[in-house]
């Protein structure tokens, strides 16, 4: 009797010293702060930020989200003295254009091994790694459609047809990295000269240009415009909250892009930007990623989504990322060019 | 003996003057340093290339070489005089009915056209979608027109600006002569006649006035736009198009400086004419009573109810939409849209970040600019440097805020400044608010600061109290209203803003205004009305608390007011 009650409070005077320990050196090592910059879609960001919190509690994400060619932009503009530790989750076209800009820090994130080679800058240590693709989806609503008795396009080309008048929309390549893949697959798909063909015939038919590739399809969903191109995640995702809507995946093929992580040049906080490249190739990240997208970085992870088929990684166009990351500027300026002046699509 | 005693006095005179010049040269530094100088870095900068040389106006020429630029601008102005247009002349009859007749409800009549002060400009924008977008409610009355564009706007700057109308238009019409109307009436004088010779001539300052104050709101704002402008390009949007979009503060500078001329010019005329207003009232005036006639109140209450609606039907449009599970095919009431963690703009921490925001540029801003105030007023040290404060606590009227942000960028975002510590904090967004909208704060101040007795002052001296035992004693129980109302102008103003934030906000300093404009980008329209009404919310009922403490304060600390 006498010994277990001594026993017992062994026992408590341990697990108080652990308990008083344990604290005192989560207090000594206060968190530090990783600055992030990303494009990652803002309801998949909390889940991921959680996890990995979890993993390293030392570790505090600061995240400025926004759409990539605005995070593209504020990551050029901020070159001389940058602000981010870390690029996660944006366009690996835009990583390859700060690349190009010699704004990257080369890093094998432990566990690179495991990623598929078509995930990776080919270089080692690699300057990127990526994390999913993304692919371009139209979201069709089918009410709004019956009502004006307008027909499911089944092709881009389609897209052209008179009877589309001011009833599609699309994200701007400028702002979006979804509006971005579109226009860089087109021309790839197209070539040049056919490929801005195909786009002055869409002009005709855009209602309007939004800033982010998300928007178009919510503005399908809620039905204020009867098509909206966008991508996979965001079609799904509407229509699995009860928006009338059907997927389409144009027959010509799809284009697509790569969420991908890269570590700021400079970083201020290195060892916490390393510590969340680590962490995006671990299996617990792409099985997060897998809730959202069908084709992840590490083999036997991805897992088809609701209402996308499951062949969607042979429907993807070819997409050079090198000579769309070499391009970019000159695209957008062309693209600004033509439909951003604002002159009245319909006209 | 006497010699002994004046000794002491002489030195204890000296420190409180001392303290006085200390505290005059601080205020006229700090404004100095909140609103000279990020105005000339801005300014300078548009004059500048991408790597700094100086390169004139070259940036100029190659903004107006862009196609559309042309456009932008004629758009600004078209936009901004019709919205002047209509929305002073529909102010005009409200304040009318207001002060002129004796039409019921008066108090709630009012009370609603003073609402849209509560909310950010982009809730008139949200609203109308809901209203008379594609799948508006009542979509029928567009007759086939679309919202998106130049209707959309005009329609939610119209509800934008419409308080600030009303507040000057009834100060002005509500000062009239009872003697005149009396005079008119016993020549014979027709109803149109008396309207034409004595009413309009009265008010034509504050009419004049509301136009410019209308129209500098109109065409700075960029909430509106932002959300219904679709392919109406204005210079507003451009400015946050470049900094944001392209991140191009050169090209951003340059559309500022040309914002900042409509408004500066605006503000110059405004206070040219101000001058030049006459007392109407002279202590043999009599004060003007409207007797009851039946056909004028009862038409210009219609007219003030159907548009106290009209504003109501907006606010509740906004409220409804945050409620309505998937609009428009699923009409279910759910609560999802308030759960702005899994959005766009930072989440709930936006919207306690933006109390936190707004509380401390109310106790802090309303200390500053009192105390500024009593000093420029009331002293009678340091002439040069009260001269300064007085004439850098207008500049900001002049200022839109979009343009204070990006000139706050340009001027704490350089390394070689010592104040850059304070980019991306909470502090950076409470100074750049207080400066924002320091001028209406200042002048509130200054009116009441006025209609005190310079004998206050002069009695305290002559008995030997130090000015800011006075001040203390004195100035700030007596002043207690105007002190109240500056605070929760301030309060409300930070709550809504989203103009000069929108470009210094950090990650873990996202607010509810701003997290409303990305929520909205993203397309999550019914999570913006959300955060919207959140905000609504909150400023209605820090005002109701206002209102009610007021009431029981007025009743202690005015009683010297009465006999």
């Amino acid at each position: 009797m006498r010994a277990i009650k001594s026993g017992k409070m062994l026992a408590a005077v341990f697990a108080a010293v652990f308990l008083i320990g344990g604290a005192g050196s989560v207090w000594a090592q206060a968190k530090t702060k990783v600055n992030v910059y990303t494009a990652l879609e803002a309801d998949q960001i909390k889940a991921y930020k959680d996890a990995f919190e979890k993993s390293y509690p030392d570790v505090e994400m600061a995240i400025t989200r926004d759409s990539t060619g605005i995070v593209t932009a504020k990551l050029l503009a901020e070159k001389n003295n940058p602000q981010a530790d870390v690029v996660w989750g944006v366009a690996a076209t835009s990583l390859l254009v700060l690349d190009g800009e010699g704004m990257l820090e080369p890093y094998a994130p432990k566990g690179l091994d495991a990623v598929k080679p078509f995930f990776r800058d080919p270089r080692n240590p690699p300057y990127w790694v990526g994390m999913d693709v993304w692919a371009a989806t139209l979201c069709f609503n089918t009410i709004e459609a019956a009502k004006k008795n307008i027909p499911k396009p089944e092709s881009w080309e389609d897209l052209t047809k008179p009877v589309y008048k001011g009833q599609i929309v699309m994200p701007n390549p400028a702002s979006s990295g979804t509006g971005f893949l579109d226009v860089s697959s087109w021309l790839q798909m197209m070539g040049d000269q056919k490929g801005w063909a195909f786009m002055d015939a869409l002009h005709q038919n855009i209602g309007v240009y939004t800033h982010s590739g998300s928007k178009p399809c919510n503005l399908a969903a809620s039905g204020e415009y009867v098509i909206g191109i966008s991508f996979e995640y965001r079609a799904s995702a509407n229509k699995v909250k009860g928006a009338p809507i059907d997927l389409i995946f144009p027959k010509e093929g799809l284009g697509y892009d790569m969420e991908a992580t890269a570590i700021i040049k400079g970083a201020k906080n290195m060892d916490g930007a390393k510590k969340l490249a680590d962490w995006s190739v671990t299996k617990e990240a792409n099985e997060l990623y897998a809730k959202n997208f069908a084709v992840v970085a590490l083999p036997g992870v991805g897992k088809p989504l609701e209402f996308v088929p499951a062949d969607l990684e042979k429907r993807l166009v070819k997409n050079d990322f090198a000579w769309a990351a070499a391009n970019r500027e000159k695209i957008l300026a062309e693209w600004n060019k033509r439909y951003n002046a604002k002159s009245e699509p319909k006209s | 003996m006497s010699a002994v005693a004046a000794a002491p006095a002489r030195r204890s005179l000296d420190r409180e003057a001392w303290i006085a010049r200390a505290a005059i040269a601080a205020l006229a530094l700090a404004l100095i340093v909140t609103v000279a100088l990020p105005l000339y870095a801005l300014l300078s900068r548009g004059l500048e290339s991408k790597a700094g040389a100086f390169v004139g106006f070259a940036n100029y020429a190659a903004y107006f070489a862009t196609p559309g630029v042309g456009r932008a601008v004629v758009n600004s102005l078209v936009i901004a005089l019709a919205s002047t247009v209509v929305t002073v002349s529909v102010a005009f009859v409200f304040a009318y009915g207001l002060t002129r007749s004796r039409m019921p409800y008066k108090g709630v009549l009012k009370a609603v056209a003073l609402a849209p002060l509560l909310a950010p400009s982009l809730l008139p924008g949200i609203a109308l979608v809901y209203l008379f977008g594609k799948q508006g409610l009542l979509k029928s009355l567009m007759f086939g027109q679309e919202i998106y564009g130049p209707i959309g706007i005009l329609l939610g700057e119209a509800f934008y600006c419409f308080p600030a109308a009303i507040l000057i238009l009834t100060t002005a019409l509500s000062l009239s002569d009872q003697r005149l109307h009396d005079a008119a009436v016993s020549l014979g004088a027709s109803r149109w006649r008396i309207f034409r010779t004595v009413t309009l001539p009265g008010a034509r300052y504050g009419l004049i006035s509301a136009c410019f104050v209308v129209f500098t709101l109109a065409i700075t704002d960029f909430g509106v736009p932002k959300v219904i402008g679709g392919w109406y390009d204005v210079l507003a949007i451009d400015v946050y198009k470049r900094v944001v979009g392209q991140q191009d503060f050169q090209k951003g500078a340059v559309v500022s400086a040309l914002l900042l001329l409509p408004a500066v010019l605006a503000f110059t005329a405004d206070s040219f004419v101000r001058r030049r207003q006459v007392a109407l009232l002279s202590a043999r005036s009599v004060a003007f009573m409207p007797r009851p006639e039946r056909m004028r109140d009862g038409l210009l209450f219609v007219f003030c109810a159907v548009v106290a609606l009209a504003i109501l039907i907006v606010l509740l449009t906004a409220a409804g939409a945050s409620f309505v599970k998937f609009w428009p095919y699923n009409l279910e009431l759910w609560l999802g849209h308030y759960d702005f963690d899994n959005k766009d703009g930072g989440g709930w921490r936006a919207y306690y970040n933006s109390i936190e925001m707004a509380l401390w540029t109310a106790a802090c801003g309303t200390a500053i600019v009192f105390l500024g105030a009593y000093l420029s007023e009331k002293s009678n040290r340091f002439a040069a440097g009260r001269m300064a404060i007085r004439l850098l606590a207008v500049v900001p009227m002049a200022v839109p805020g979009l343009v204070l942000g990006l000139a706050y960028i340009f001027f704490f975002n350089d390394p070689a400044n010592p104040l850059s510590v304070l980019y991306r904090t909470m502090a950076i967004l409470v100074i750049s608010t207080i400066v924002h909208f320091y001028t209406v704060a200042h002048l509130t101040a200054v009116t009441a600061l006025k209609q005190m007795d310079p004998e206050f002052e002069a009695a305290g001296a002559s008995l030997g109290v130090p000015w800011y035992t006075t001040f203390r004693r004195v100035t700030v129980p007596v002043a207690m209203p105007a002190i109240l109302d500056i605070s929760i102008y301030l309060f409300v103003s930070a709550m809504t803003t989203v103009s000069a934030v929108v470009f210094l906000y950090a990650p873990d300093t996202a607010l509810a205004s701003i997290a409303v404009l990305n929520m909205d980008d993203a397309g999550d329209i019914a999570p913006a009305a959300a955060m919207a009404m959140m905000i609504v919310y909150t400023s209605a009922a820090v005002r109701l608390l206002h209102w009610l403490g007021t009431r029981g304060l007025a009743r202690r600390s005015q009683a010297w007011r009465g006999r």
